[in-house]
């Protein structure tokens, strides 16, 4: 797609949200991927979630590495410092900005080259210290920039676009940050705004690390007959584990739900999810029977979306730190240096 | 023995096991004699293990002030029976060799003083527990040396007392052990030696640390809030000494902590969080050794362009790879000033002692947000890990650090537009701004990509190049900026200059005076900082003949000058050192001793001989 210059103009009747912005605010640059790109999709979700929770634009930043998904960035929240940093090493770079300054909304944007090949080390031990961060993986099962490859998230034995077998086995990237801890994991499929969107709302309110893992389809290299990430193979091959409500903390608890079919989990913050559940049984909370279910779902060629697992209290790595309750980044220098009371001090320790 | 005693010059090395808890023992010499007021200089000369292994630890004591390694030892105290053949080898004709005499040894010199205390068994005598015997065999040979070179016994107690000040039966048990080797010299041994220590009062305004904790106190002073690592030597205790004084001087009244400090599971995330925590208005730092460097290489390329401020300190150990750990080198002056792919350049600091490595610390964070780019402050082992005893930290209340063009909420509404990337000032250096500084204004996207003066990604050739360019200008700025060279003119008719950086300071500072005093005048330049300031290249165009001196193999320096200042190479001699040692006087001396013999055109710019005035 050529690179244009989106107008500026604004219907005046646009709905604004209750901090009076439009959907248009939440926006970024017009995208450069190809046309019909999941990714886009789950773009056009950020930018949902975030003008319907009234989330300020600048108090967001949006960090990513390389590759097709990590361009996205640039295409949702103009009003929002981005970061495209170098291939597999967002974690890092997220963990740091989130260290200078815990009051911020931290979105990481990855995909599974990204994530499950180079970055798996950095993406494995930013779960560990339950970063507070919603990290997106946009998975597509392929390296899309140097056309083509299998990725490490690419099912066992499904075919490239030349019809060559994926020998290798693939990394759930789900399952691995349930086993390492990680507070908030969900799965979705950029074809599903419906589900992905309180997905991408819940995680952006949860404080800790919340994984979406979001199965997107590449139109150019990995939408073909035999791909496992096609739009046609995960529309046929979903198993949704239930249906999510996101409550922000000053609305009242929708009950659309009849009652004993819904779990509502308070988070830390006093925001509210509500989960419904489906014929499955699936306990959200229950981190062995998800990973089992996950299992045998997959076993039987089951893409599981939805709200996979959720721990409503975790610490996040600031508590775990002990970290002052002031950004790191807004404490005056004069704060911070000893200065001339304690030089003698100093010298004292070293006589 | 009592003969033409001397006092306060000489060598005493103590050779021992390591993980024997020798190290104590022998900082509590080097500390009382430094509390005694006479100026000396200690080396703990250690293996990469944890138990074993032979390990050294020299005390060079001069009230001269000639306090380089020296090659000849006047006592060593010899506690290794592994290392007894080549121990022995190293003492001064005349000098002293005191051994564990436990077990009887026969040494094959008659031209030094053989002392023979039995340690072992007297501990063995007075100790039941294995441990304690082994561990105060180390104050038992304190003791005994005590009295031999007169180390004021006051001095001893009272800083055992304030090691252990909560600890009363360790205090007496450490004083009792000192006692017993006090008492078999005293009955057994004809003392003092012909070696001696005095009092003087040369230390009143001097402080004794290691370069390490210096560093990590600048950076504290310097407002570095984040600290992110992985642990390599010898750059460890640099964060841990960070963390130490952060957790007293930047803990909140609720029990929190203004800093943060993270240990990383690599260097490649360690530099990361740096990056991340500095794009955000952290100033953050992280520290690392020469393979660190290697790791950390494509994440400098990327806050080289996409100019973010970052400080990371190198303190350099013996490569290439794993090479020697626990050795001293100077060897990543390339790696360091060019790291990373494609056409990128880093700003070094050079500090040559603790009290450098104080000042730099907290400057780092200055020149980082001035010039918004990573400073590499590269110390080394020797300063970093070994205790040196140099001027006292001082600090200027009128000191305001410098965030250099960090755009705050209300400067950001009077600018008539912000581009992130734009020269508006001529300097090559551009406004920048942080996440959430303000609703509208000021957001832009950071990328390792090429972009525009906006921030927007470009193929644009055109564009690319003027980017590059623009840097390069930020670098010019700089050479005037960072610390300017200390230039010695000893001999202003002289046409020999000897340029050197870091910690072979001491060593040089000594072989001048030994040149000098040889009828060979030198003048003396030190580099402190990269890129280069004008006066660099002209002390060198003002002399002859130049020698570099660097403790590296591939004369790193030299050729850093060479290109970066287009110099006629033939005027430039290297003095090199790569053995992991910290350098002697004499191997200077000698090297540029050998050089001017053999050199006709030197030869005929030294004669005749320069005197210095």
């Amino acid at each position: 797609m050529t690179f244009i210059k989106k107008p500026i103009f604004r219907h005046p009747s646009l709905p604004t949200n209750a901090i009076g912005l439009t959907y248009r605010d939440y926006e970024g640059v017009v995208s450069t991927l190809c046309a019909g790109c999941g990714h886009d999709s789950i773009t056009a979700s950020i930018i949902d979630a975030c003008f319907e929770l009234s989330l300020p634009a600048h108090k967001i930043a949006k960090l990513s590495g390389i590759g097709c998904s990590s361009k996205t960035p640039n295409y949702f929240l103009n009003n929002a410092h981005g970061f495209n940093s170098v291939h597999g090493r967002m974690p890092s770079v997220a963990t740091g900005a989130n260290l200078a300054n815990r009051d911020l909304t931290y979105i990481g944007v990855s995909g599974d080259g990204d994530t499950a090949s180079i970055g798996l080390g950095q993406y494995c031990h930013a779960i560990r210290r339950q970063l507070n961060l919603t990290y997106i993986v946009e998975n597509n099962g392929t390296y899309g920039l140097t056309k083509g490859q299998f990725s490490a998230t690419n099912d066992k034995n499904s075919k490239n676009k030349r019809g060559m077998d994926n020998p290798f086995g693939s990394i759930d990237l789900a399952v691995i940050a349930i086993e390492l801890g990680a507070g908030f994991v969900a799965r979705s499929f950029s074809g599903d705004k419906e589900q992905l969107v309180p997905l991408i709302k819940a995680a952006l309110e949860y404080d800790g690390f919340a994984l979406i893992d979001v199965i997107s389809p590449c139109v150019t290299f990995n939408n073909h007959g035999y791909s496992t990430k096609s739009y046609d193979y995960i529309r046929e091959h979903r198993s949704v584990f239930g249906d999510l409500d996101f409550v922000p903390e000053e609305e009242t608890i929708n009950t659309s739900y009849a009652e004993g079919e819904t779990i509502s989990l308070k988070l830390h913050n006093g925001r509210e999810i509500n989960f419904k559940k489906l014929g499955d049984d699936h306990d959200p909370t229950n981190q062995h029977k998800v990973i089992n279910t996950l299992r045998e779902n997959r076993a039987e060629g089951k893409v599981t979306t939805g709200l996979l697992y959720i721990d409503p209290n975790k610490s996040d790595l600031h508590q775990t730190l002990k970290t002052s309750n002031t950004p790191l980044n807004a404490l005056p220098m004069d704060d911070l240096c000893p200065g001339n009371d304690f030089i003698d001090n100093i010298n004292n320790l070293f006589r | 023995m009592s003969n033409n005693i001397s006092y306060n010059e000489l060598v005493i090395k103590f050779a021992n096991v390591n993980g024997s808890g020798s190290a104590s023992a022998n900082t509590f010499c080097a500390k009382s004699l430094y509390r005694m007021g006479i100026p000396i200089s200690a080396k703990n000369i250690f293996p990469s293990n944890i138990q074993g292994l032979p390990t050294w630890y020299e005390i060079t004591v001069s009230e001269s002030e000639r306090l380089a390694r020296k090659e000849n030892i006047d006592i060593m105290v010899a506690m290794n029976a592994q290392t007894y053949a080549s121990d022995l080898n190293e003492v001064i004709s005349g000098g002293t060799f005191i051994y564990d005499n436990s077990i009887r040894r026969s040494f094959d010199r008659d031209d030094i003083n053989i002392i023979g205390i039995p340690i072992a068994k007297l501990c063995a005598e007075e100790y039941s527990d294995s441990r304690q015997r082994q561990l105060f065999k180390n104050i038992v040979y304190l003791g005994s040396l005590s009295l031999l070179i007169g180390i004021d016994i006051d001095v001893i107690e009272k800083l055992l007392a304030d090691q252990f000040k909560t600890k009363q039966n360790l205090l007496d048990a450490n004083i009792n052990a000192l006692n017993i080797g006090r008492k078999y010299v005293m009955e057994n041994i004809d003392y003092p030696l012909n070696k001696q220590v005095r009092k003087c009062n040369k230390n009143s305004n001097k402080i004794m640390l290691n370069g390490n904790e210096a560093a990590a106190l600048g950076a504290l002073y310097g407002g570095a809030t984040v600290a992110s690592w992985y642990p390599i030597t010898p750059s460890t205790s640099l964060v841990e000494a960070f963390e130490k004084h952060a957790n007293k001087l930047r803990k909140t009244e609720d029990g929190h902590l203004n800093a943060a400090i993270i240990q990383a599971e690599d260097e490649l995330s360690a530099i990361g969080m740096a990056i991340g925590a500095n794009w955000n208005g952290s100033r953050a730092f992280t520290a690392t050794s020469g393979p660190g460097i290697s790791l950390m290489s494509e994440f400098l390329g990327l806050a080289y362009f996409a100019e973010i401020p970052l400080v990371l300190f190198d303190i350099q150990r013996g490569g290439p790879s794993t090479g020697m750990p626990t050795r001293t080198q100077q060897s990543d002056i390339l790696s360091c000033a060019y790291a990373s792919h494609g056409d990128t350049k880093h700003m070094i600091l050079l500090p040559a002692d603790p009290n450098e490595c104080f000042e730099f610390g907290y400057k780092s964070f200055d020149y980082a947000e001035l010039f918004q780019t990573p400073i590499m402050v590269l110390s080394d082992l020797d300063i970093g890990m070994n205790d040196w005893v140099v001027d006292e930290f001082s600090w200027d209340p009128e000191y305001k650090h410098n965030r250099g063009k960090l755009v705050s909420a209300d400067d950001i509404e009077n600018l008539k537009s912000f581009a992130r990337y734009r020269d508006v000032d001529g300097d090559g250096i551009p406004y920048r701004t942080i996440p959430a500084t303000h609703p509208e204004y000021g957001s832009y996207f950071t990328r390792g990509t090429s972009h525009t003066d906006t921030g927007g990604y470009t193929e644009s050739g055109v564009i690319h190049a003027e980017m590059l360019d623009r840097i390069s200008k930020k670098f010019e700025t700089s050479k005037e900026m960072l610390p300017q060279p200390i230039i010695n003119i000893n001999s202003p008719k002289s046409k020999i200059g000897i340029i050197n950086y870091g910690s072979t300071t001491v060593a040089l500072n000594d072989a001048i005076a030994q040149l000098s005093s040889n009828g060979i005048g030198v003048n003396h330049l030190r580099i402190r900082s990269f890129p280069f300031a004008k006066s660099i290249k002209d002390f060198i165009n003002d002399h002859d003949f130049i020698f570099i001196l660097e403790q590296n193999r591939d004369a790193q320096m030299k050729k850093l000058l060479v290109s970066e200042e287009n110099l006629d190479v033939s005027k430039l001699i290297s003095v090199l050192n790569y053995d992991g040692m910290p350098l002697t006087a004499n191997f200077i001396v000698d090297n540029i001793t050998e050089s001017l013999n053999n050199n006709k055109n030197i030869k005929a710019a030294n004669s005749p001989p320069i005197k210095i005035v």
